[in-house]
Parts: C-alpha cells; sequence; structure tokens
C-alpha cells in the first residue's frame, strides 16, 4: 500500500496547525469521497488529518440565521427538527443524496468538498485535464452524457456532483473558513468555481484552510419548496439534473423565489436571471416556463448530453408546479 | 403480524444462516499461510506486450512472487502448442482492455495491491473496436454465423403482408455484477494434490478444468463451493484468473487467495453481449401472423467465440406459417461474454416481444387478444405437442390481475397530472432441460436422512428445494432433512445453469427416496413388521444404524415425442413522467407456467429476482465502453445501475402449478431464466401505451423518453 501518515486532532486550531506543515496532507471526515479516491490513485495525500473529533457539529439558530458545523453529518442535518421547520428545502436536497449509509457519515464540509464523478477523473489511463492539467478533457468527444451544459471550458465539463450545495446556493448561505490567522467568510454561491483554465480546483478554499460552518439566512420559505432530482434510478444515483426552488407566495403573486440547478455545471447553478424575472409576477405555468427559457440562455450541449437541453427547463417548470402546488 | 421465528417447512434451509453471516463464502477461508493475490491488467485494447517491468513490485514489501508470460509458471496444459489463445501467462498478445497479464503474490492484500501498481507493461498497440455497430458498419469486419439459419415456409413472407412492420432494437452490454466479487482460493500442496474455495455454478466443471491444465488425476482436485454469493451465469466456467491463482499457488508452494475488484468484473468475467436485431413480422387484417422474420447481431470476442440463442423464440413462440431467422456473432476486441440470466433468449425476446406489441398497434388489436389469437396449438419448429403448455389460462390470470381492463388501446389515454399511465404485457420461454445427476442418500435410524450431490446453489435455494421433494417422498420432517451440496468429491451432478437443477438433480433425489422407500418396504415385510412402519423401527429392528442408496438419474425418448418449455407472462404498469421523462415501474403480475412448484417459497422468490433483474435490464442497466479507448468508464456500482429497492414495486407472482406429464417425476420444470425473459418488453410495450413512444433501446432511460 502506499503509506500514508494518520493523524487525529480534536481542536480546529490543532487542525489548521498540522495541516500548514504539510503541502501534501488532507483532512478527512466522512472519507465517502477521498478514500475512493486514494484506491484509484487519483489522490495520494502523505497525510491524513482526521477531524471527525473536531467540535464543529453544531445546527443552531443564532440570532436570524441556521448555524451548521462543517463536520455535522448529512443525516443529522436532514433529519434536524430546525432544519426541517426552517430550512425544508435544504432537507429535501440532503435526503436525495447518496444513500442513508452514505449520508450517515458524509459531512456538510465534506458534501461541499467532494470531486467530480467524472468517470475520466477516476480512471488514471485517461486524459483528464482536472486530474492531470494538461492531459486533455476525455469527456469531450467522449461519454458525456452525464455531464455540464453551462460554465464549461474547453478544458473540462465535469459536474459538481451535491445535491446539498444546489440548496444552499438557493438559499443564500454563507461559508465560514479559518486559517492560522483567523476567520474569514465568503457566499457560498463564491465558494465553488467554474473549470476555465484551471479545471484541477474546484473551489476557491485556499491550501491552509480548514471549512468551518455554514450561516444561512432564515427565509420566508417554509412552505413553496421542492427539491426536484431526475436521475436514472430512483436513489443511490447522482442527477441527470436537479432542481432547488424555493417560493414566497402571496395569493398566487410571486413575492420572493429561488432557484438553482445541479447536474448541469462545475458548480451549482443559480438562476438569478429567472429569479428576476418571476418575482412581482404571477405563478402561472407560462410565467414558469418563461422563467425556465431564460435560465437556458448560455446552454450548451456536448452530444450525449443534449437531452439536458430540453430536460433541464423541463424540470425547473416542474419543480416550480411542484413548489407552488404544496398546501 | 407473522411471527418469522416460527419455522414454514418452505423455508430456506440455509436462510438463518445467511441473514446471521453463518454461511461461509468463498473469500472467507482463512487457511495457514494464507497468501494474497492481485491481478495487474492491461491497459491498452489490442496488441503485444513488449516489456514488463516487475522489479519495483518484486522489491514491495512483503512481495512472494511476481507472476506472468515471463516467467511461465508451470501449466502443463499451457507448455502445449496450438490450443485455446488466451492461455493466461503464456502470450503475450491483448485481445481486450482490462486483460490480467500478471499477478502479484504478497503476504497482505494491501502489499500486492501497491506492488500490483508498480509493475509497468510497454506494449506494441494495434489498431482495434469495441463496437458492434462499428463492425456492422465495416464490411471488412468479421462477422459468422452463430446459428444455423432457419427457415419454414417462405422466406421474408412479412413483407407481402396485409399489415406488417419491420423494426431494429438494440441492446447495450449487460454486466453481471453479482454482489459477490470473482475470485478463488488456490492451496497446491507438494504432493500435487489442490484444493479451491471457488465461486463457481459447478464444483465437478471446475474440478475438470483445472485437473486438465494441469495434467493431474481429477481426483487430486477438491473443490469447494457451497455458498455462492449470486451467479446469474458468470460463474459457468473457469475464468483465466482462476488458473493464475492455482498456478500461484502451485508456484510458491502456499495458498493463495485472489478476489478481483469491482472494476475487473467488468472486464475478465464476462458479460450479457450487446446486441442489435431486426424483426419483420406480418399478419391478415384480422389478426393471424403470417410472416416472422427475425436477424441477430451478437457481440463475441476475437479469441473465442460466443453464441447463445437469441433467435430461438421467434420459431416456435407464435402460430405462423412462415418464419425464418439468422443469427450472427461479430468478434470485437472485448472480454469474451458468458451467458446472463435469460441468456441469449432475454436478448431475442426484447425485439420479438416488443414487435408483437407493434404489429397488434399497427391491426389497432389489444396485444393481449393478438397474443391469444396466434398462441401455437404445437411446437411448429419441431412439429410436437408441446408437453404441457397453459399460456391462456396463464394470460387471463395475469390480466385480471394487473387489471387491464383499465388499458386503453391507443397509447397516451391515462393522465394523472404529469404521469401517464401505461400496461404492457410479454412472454417469456425457456427450454426445460433435465441433464443427468448422480445423489447419494444416507437413511439413519436416528429418523434423519442425508442427501449428497456435488451440484450448485447460486441462490435459487437448491438445498430447499430437494428437501422438499425428500420431504414429501418420505414424510420425513424437514428439519431432518440434510442436503450437501458444492462440493466435488461428492455423487456427480452437472454445473447450475440453463434452470436445470431443480429437473435434474431433484429427478435423482426422487429417485433415491423411491428406492429407500421401497428398500425400507421390503425390509419390514422380511421383518414381520407392517408395511405401514416407520422407517426407524424398520431400521432398529434389522439392527441397522442406516442404509444407503446412491442414483444416477437421467431422462428418456420423451424430448423425441414432445417439445419441452417452462413459460412466463409478465404484465407491468408503468408510470412516465411527461416533463422528466422518468418511467416507474408501478405494479408487476409474472405468471409461471413451469410445471408443479416443488418449493413455493424460493420459487417465488426467482420470480421476484426475475423481475427485479428484468427492470434493471428494461431501465437502468448499460455497461458503457469509451471506444475511442476501449475502456469502461461507469465500471463501478454507483454508475452502473442495477436496482435499488425504490425502483421495485410489490410485485404479484402467481404460478399455474400443474404437473407437466413427462418431463421428470415429481412434474417440474426450471424456471430461473424466464423470471427474467420477455420482462424488459412488458416494460417497453406499457412505456409505448402510456406515451405512444416506441424506444427501441434499452436501457429506457429519461433521455430517451424525452427524445
Amino acid at each position: 500500500m502506499i503509506n500514508f501518515q494518520y493523524l487525529r486532532t480534536t481542536s480546529a486550531k490543532s487542525a489548521i496547525a498540522l495541516l500548514s506543515k504539510d503541502k501534501n496532507a488532507k483532512f478527512l471526515a466522512g472519507g465517502t469521497n477521498l478514500i475512493d479516491l486514494m484506491k484509484r490513485g487519483v489522490s495520494s495525500p502523505d497525510k491524513l488529518i482526521d477531524i471527525n473529533h473536531v467540535p464543529l457539529k453544531q445546527i443552531e439558530q443564532v440570532g436570524n440565521k441556521i448555524h451548521i458545523g462543517a463536520l455535522a453529518s448529512n443525516t443529522a442535518v436532514a433529519e434536524s427538527a430546525l432544519i426541517k421547520e426552517k430550512l425544508p428545502l435544504l432537507a429535501q436536497a440532503l435526503e436525495a443524496g447518496a444513500s442513508a449509509q452514505l449520508r450517515n457519515v458524509a459531512t456538510v464540509g465534506g458534501n461541499m468538498m467532494q470531486r467530480t464523478r467524472c468517470g475520466y477523473f477516476y480512471d488514471t489511463e485517461m486524459p483528464c485535464n482536472k486530474r492531470k492539467p494538461g492531459s486533455g478533457c476525455g469527456a469531450i468527444g467522449g461519454f458525456n452524457r452525464m455531464h455540464a451544459i453551462f460554465g464549461t471550458s474547453e478544458n473540462c465539463i465535469a459536474v459538481h456532483p451535491s445535491d446539498m450545495c444546489v440548496a444552499l446556493v438557493a438559499l443564500d448561505a454563507e461559508v465560514i473558513l479559518a486559517n492560522a490567522k483567523g476567520e474569514r467568510r465568503i457566499l457560498f454561491k463564491d465558494f465553488h468555481r467554474l473549470p476555465g483554465d484551471t479545471p484541477q480546483l474546484d473551489n476557491n478554499l485556499k491550501n491552509d484552510e480548514l471549512i468551518v460552518r455554514l450561516e444561512i439566512p432564515i427565509h420566508p420559505f417554509s412552505k413553496n419548496i421542492h427539491y426536484l432530482k431526475v436521475r436514472d434510478r430512483t436513489s443511490y444515483a447522482f442527477a441527470l439534473v436537479s432542481a432547488a426552488v424555493a417560493i414566497e407566495l402571496q395569493g398566487n403573486q410571486i413575492k420572493d423565489v429561488r432557484l438553482a440547478l445541479g447536474g448541469v455545471a462545475h458548480k451549482p447553478w443559480r438562476l438569478t436571471s429567472s429569479e428576476a424575472f418571476l418575482k412581482g409576477k404571477e405563478a402561472t405555468l407560462e410565467n414558469f416556463q418563461q422563467a425556465a427559457q431564460l435560465a437556458m440562455a448560455d446552454a450548451k450541449g456536448y452530444g450525449e448530453n443534449d437531452f439536458k437541453l430540453k430536460l433541464t427547463p423541463n424540470t425547473i417548470i416542474e419543480a416550480l408546479n411542484l413548489a407552488k402546488s404544496k398546501a | 403480524m407473522k411471527n418469522l421465528m416460527v419455522k414454514d417447512e418452505n423455508d430456506r434451509v440455509d436462510g438463518v444462516l445467511k441473514v446471521t453471516g453463518q454461511a461461509k463464502y468463498f473469500a472467507e477461508f482463512e487457511l495457514p499461510g494464507l497468501t494474497y493475490g492481485v491481478l495487474v491488467t492491461s491497459t491498452i485494447t489490442k496488441g503485444k506486450i513488449t516489456g514488463l517491468d516487475t522489479k519495483s513490485a518484486e522489491r514491495a514489501p512483503g512481495v512472494i512472487a511476481v507472476l506472468s508470460h515471463l516467467n511461465k509458471p508451470s501449466a502443463p496444459l499451457y507448455e502445449q502448442e496450438g490450443g485455446s489463445p488466451m492461455k493466461i501467462f503464456y502470450t503475450d498478445k491483448i485481445f481486450f482492455n482490462g486483460q490480467p497479464i500478471a499477478i502479484v503474490i504478497a503476504n497482505t492484500f494491501e502489499r500486492a495491491t501497491y506492488a500490483a501498481s508498480l509493475v509497468k507493461a510497454t506494449y506494441e498497440k494495434e489498431a482495434f473496436n469495441t463496437d458492434l455497430h462499428k463492425a456492422l458498419k465495416d464490411a471488412a469486419a468479421k462477422k459468422l454465423q452463430g446459428q444455423p439459419n432457419y427457415k419454414r415456409g417462405i422466406e421474408n413472407a412479412y413483407q407481402t403482408a396485409e399489415v406488417k412492420i419491420e423494426q431494429e432494437y438494440n441492446l447495450p452490454i449487460e454486466t453481471h455484477n453479482p454482489m459477490e466479487l470473482h475470485g478463488i482460493i488456490a492451496d497446491w500442496k507438494p504432493n500435487n494434490q489442490v484444493t479451491v474455495y471457488a465461486k463457481t455454478q459447478g464444483v465437478k466443471a471446475t474440478q475438470n478444468t483445472i485437473a486438465n491444465v494441469f495434467k493431474i488425476p481429477l481426483t487430486n482436485v477438491q473443490v469447494n463451493s457451497e455458498f455462492v454469493g449470486g451467479g446469474f451465469g458468470m460463474g459457468l466456467r473457469t475464468w483465466p484468473l482462476e488458473i493464475a491463482t492455482v498456478m500461484a499457488s502451485k508456484h510458491i508452494g502456499k495458498p493463495v487467495k485472489l478476489v478481483i475488484t469491482r472494476m475487473q468484473m467488468f472486464t475478465m468475467v464476462g458479460n450479457r453481449p450487446a446486441a442489435t436485431q431486426k424483426v419483420g413480422l406480418g399478419a391478415t387484417k384480422d389478426g393471424k401472423l403470417t410472416g416472422i422474420t427475425h436477424t441477430a447481431f451478437g457481440e463475441s470476442s476475437t479469441y473465442e467465440n460466443f453464441t447463445e440463442g437469441v433467435v430461438n423464440m421467434a420459431k416456435f413462440m407464435y402460430q405462423c406459417d412462415n418464419v425464418n431467422t439468422a443469427y450472427t456473432i461479430v468478434p470485437v476486441d472485448l472480454g469474451v461474454p458468458i451467458w446472463m440470466r435469460g441468456p441469449g433468449e432475454a436478448t431475442g425476446a426484447f425485439a420479438l416481444e416488443s414487435a408483437i406489441d407493434e404489429i397488434a398497434h399497427a391491426l389497432d388489436m389489444d396485444p393481449l387478444e393478438f397474443r391469444i389469437k396466434n398462441d401455437p396449438e404445437m411446437d411448429q419448429q419441431r412439429n410436437k405437442p408441446f408437453s404441457s403448455k397453459n399460456i391462456k389460462e396463464a394470460y387471463k390470470i395475469g390480466a385480471e390481475k394487473i387489471g387491464w381492463s383499465q388499458r386503453k388501446n391507443k397509447p397516451g389515454s391515462i393522465k394523472e397530472g404529469p404521469w401517464q399511465t401505461g400496461y404492457g404485457v410479454s412472454i417469456g420461454v425457456f427450454n426445460a432441460n433435465r441433464g443427468k445427476a448422480s445423489v447419494k442418500g444416507v437413511l439413519k435410524a436416528d429418523g434423519s436422512l442425508l442427501l449428497q450431490s456435488a451440484t450448485s446453489d447460486i441462490g435459487p435455494g437448491t438445498g430447499t428445494g430437494m428437501t422438499l421433494i425428500a420431504h414429501k417422498l418420505l414424510g420425513i420432517p424437514v428439519e431432518k432433512i440434510t442436503f450437501e451440496l458444492g462440493d466435488s468429491s461428492l455423487p456427480t451432478a452437472p454445473s447450475q445453469g440453463g434452470s436445470a437443477t431443480l429437473s435434474t438433480v431433484g429427478s435423482a433425489v426422487n429417485d433415491v427416496c423411491v428406492s429407500l422407500k421401497s428398500t425400507i418396504a421390503e425390509l419390514a415385510a422380511n421383518s414381520n413388521m407392517s408395511a405401514t412402519s416407520d422407517f426407524i423401527s424398520v431400521l432398529k429392528k434389522n439392527n441397522l444404524p442406516s442404509i444407503e442408496v446412491n442414483k444416477e438419474s437421467q431422462g428418456g425418448k420423451e424430448r423425441d415425442n414432445y417439445s419441452l418449455y417452462s413459460f412466463s407472462i409478465h404484465f407491468v404498469q408503468v408510470k412516465v413522467h411527461e416533463l422528466t421523462g422518468v418511467v416507474k415501474v408501478s405494479k408487476i403480475v409474472s405468471v409461471g407456467d413451469s410445471g408443479t412448484i416443488v418449493s413455493p417459497k424460493t420459487a417465488r422468490s426467482q420470480m421476484v429476482g426475475g423481475a427485479v433483474g428484468g427492470i434493471g435490464m428494461a431501465l437502468t442497466e448499460e455497461s458503457i465502453i469509451d471506444h475511442r479507448y476501449g475502456r469502461y468508464i461507469n465500471n463501478n456500482f454507483a454508475d452502473y445501475h442495477v436496482p435499488v429497492n425504490a425502483d421495485v414495486p410489490e410485485i404479484e407472482v402467481h404460478f399455474i402449478n400443474k404437473p407437466d406429464p413427462v418431463i421428470n417425476p415429481m412434474g417440474a420444470k426450471g424456471m430461473g431464466e424466464i423470471a427474467l425473459i420477455g420482462f424488459s418488453a412488458a416494460v417497453a410495450n406499457a412505456v409505448f401505451n402510456a406515451t405512444g413512444k416506441r424506444i427501441r433501446t434499452l436501457p429506457i432511460t429519461p433521455d430517451k423518453v424525452l427524445a
């Protein structure tokens, strides 16, 4: 086996200190993706810093925000009474992800950090600019049925596989990051990156930083919400397209709305122009259809994923329909 | 609620062992000094190995040996010239990507895994093709006749029929993917005695292959395989990786365990090959079939030919005077396929049973009515009566249970919100086999019965079925009956495949029990006991601790006079989402017509398993290759989608349960294959009924529904 050092720590401070000592160290939380990557030879850290005992598992209301510790498990968040009441869209998105067994150990921070499931990324015998910059993109011209239609580059058309992150970007979450000097916060929508010329970078986390927690403002979106995940089988499958929808209705008028997509881009994909279009309008099928078309402005298919050009607006419409119809 | 701890005589005899983890599978055997093998596989698709650097692997911690074509570990058959081209470690040729080219043996699995990653091969690459469709377009690509062409009446008669359809149907590669990974433990002793713990569907077949390759007497090879974690056909041969492990054990003089990875399960232990088929059907305006033409092309490999019964069903399943079929195999640069549940018939039934639905639609007829109208009275292919066939009754039961009367003949008629509902039906058929098997029975004065045979149980419940046959004949309580299998030293039995085990081995169990019964009756008479005396008192009276009977059993000439088939009818209801293209199978009724049901619970389980496999074939399963590289893209359980519980609705199973008068003493026909055959067409037909969209390429994923 490829030897690596395993370290365990019980505080965020010491975790950060350990990380700063070794460029090729990685934090280990649930390990549901990292261990696979290590087995496949995609990732070979010298040092694994086990942070599972760091007390960052809180799920609590602080003022008008919900705080979720980076090490809270996906199951703990999805099943939390507080989340179900205040952020039901997040609970729904989490429940749509992975399998019960994976959710039990996967953490919020780990979910954000998971790598793409693009098959070329995992096969070290294939080209992949994300794994090996400059080696080419196997998915372009290859098997790209699962791949992105928004924000792609000639270097990478991979998608971020998370469901949770789609709900978080819709809900205006913020991410609190810490390094030895202190904490900083960035908007969730700015956490993940588009591939551009640096497909090897999934996000803007710096290599001396630890994800500490999420802060999510409490919205009036408690009733008319829906997370719709379209996939090849009913459970334990990544999204072909998913849509997170939250509407605040006044009668049939849309007072406020949030829309985001999964399975279509290198990052969770917020639909701000569709939101702006819908705000103040009647919640009618015609308006939903127009909002869905607006979302498709810059979409581009790569052959096998061309069907997403039709499935994506349909998914948006259906998610809006389902959110609206919740009594 | 039913108390599950209360035993039912129909329970699986090994159920408790399985659910409590006491059933021991091959990889769980711990032998003293056990070592671990890991395979190195080719990263090119076709060509020649020009160099293999094993030095760093050999120097890695814990490594005992690295074996490859460079050191040709001893295997006398392979040392001869000629023979199979895929003689592992005796060839430098690469026939497919992921082909095993070396085995690294170390004192731990992790060390072997690491060392295997250090073996570096260099290759001389050749142009290759892994794509069936590309080969079909290429006139220069090799194509071989897979089965003699068949014709009765006028060739292509459908073309001149009053009403006709002609369509092409495509299936991707499906991979068996049983939960249990493939592999073997081999323990070669200095006296050339070898014991293996295998994952096999035939302990005797494995024994034969090993004895043959290593040129040792059959009795020197002991094969153990009591429990198998799913086979679906992939355990029907001894693969090169198993030979490699035996070679390794012989070479290092220690037991070696090899368990391959999930990724390796896609390349080196076979698959259901991709196929493309054309079906032409012609009928009179009032719905009588006048012509059937079924032509099929199936993938095979370049180093071994693989054929299966893709076009068999067209020859006899419907009353029709004009039928012609052709089946061609197309070698591509992939590992050789192997039978997968319902083998070729499942592939062919998707095409034929979809086409039957298509012509019924073209006639504006209820497809069920069309089927009944064209149900054959006798087997026109062989010009023989069927030994038993209750298809019309099965159609009736299934139609009633699924609620066929709710179905509208016009597609897209039933809609609730965005969900469209449709109904589909299809038929499955498979040869009702019976082979030759031996069983030993020992009836003991303690009231117990021991039965032994070198058969296998890959999951259907062989031991349970055999126990119930004996129980019914002798009246011995099931808990007093033990059926031993999965051991090559037991009386000979064939491999478990082709739905033949219950018929074949069960007949021998029957003969053993009949013989024991008459021996007891004889003993009773000779010792002046009444004819109704129980066997325990008879044995005791005669001072016999036990009596033993050995029987070999096989069928007679019944096949000369009859056609023997098992049948199934699958009814499904689906719901299709008009915006997302998602298909949900919402109701299933499968009706089995396979003679007497010997073991009702495990028979039901077979049908349930077949339906689940059928959902996979219809909606989710596809092994995807990037043909530019010849490598699989979705070779893991996250991306190769076998159905999950949430995909599977309640499955209603019904059996005709009428004895077949000729097949065997039980009147029972096999049913492992029919549980799956035809199912995918029932789903496709239901999707058409729901939406008006005919999807002729499996699996029916949302993108195809939306297209």
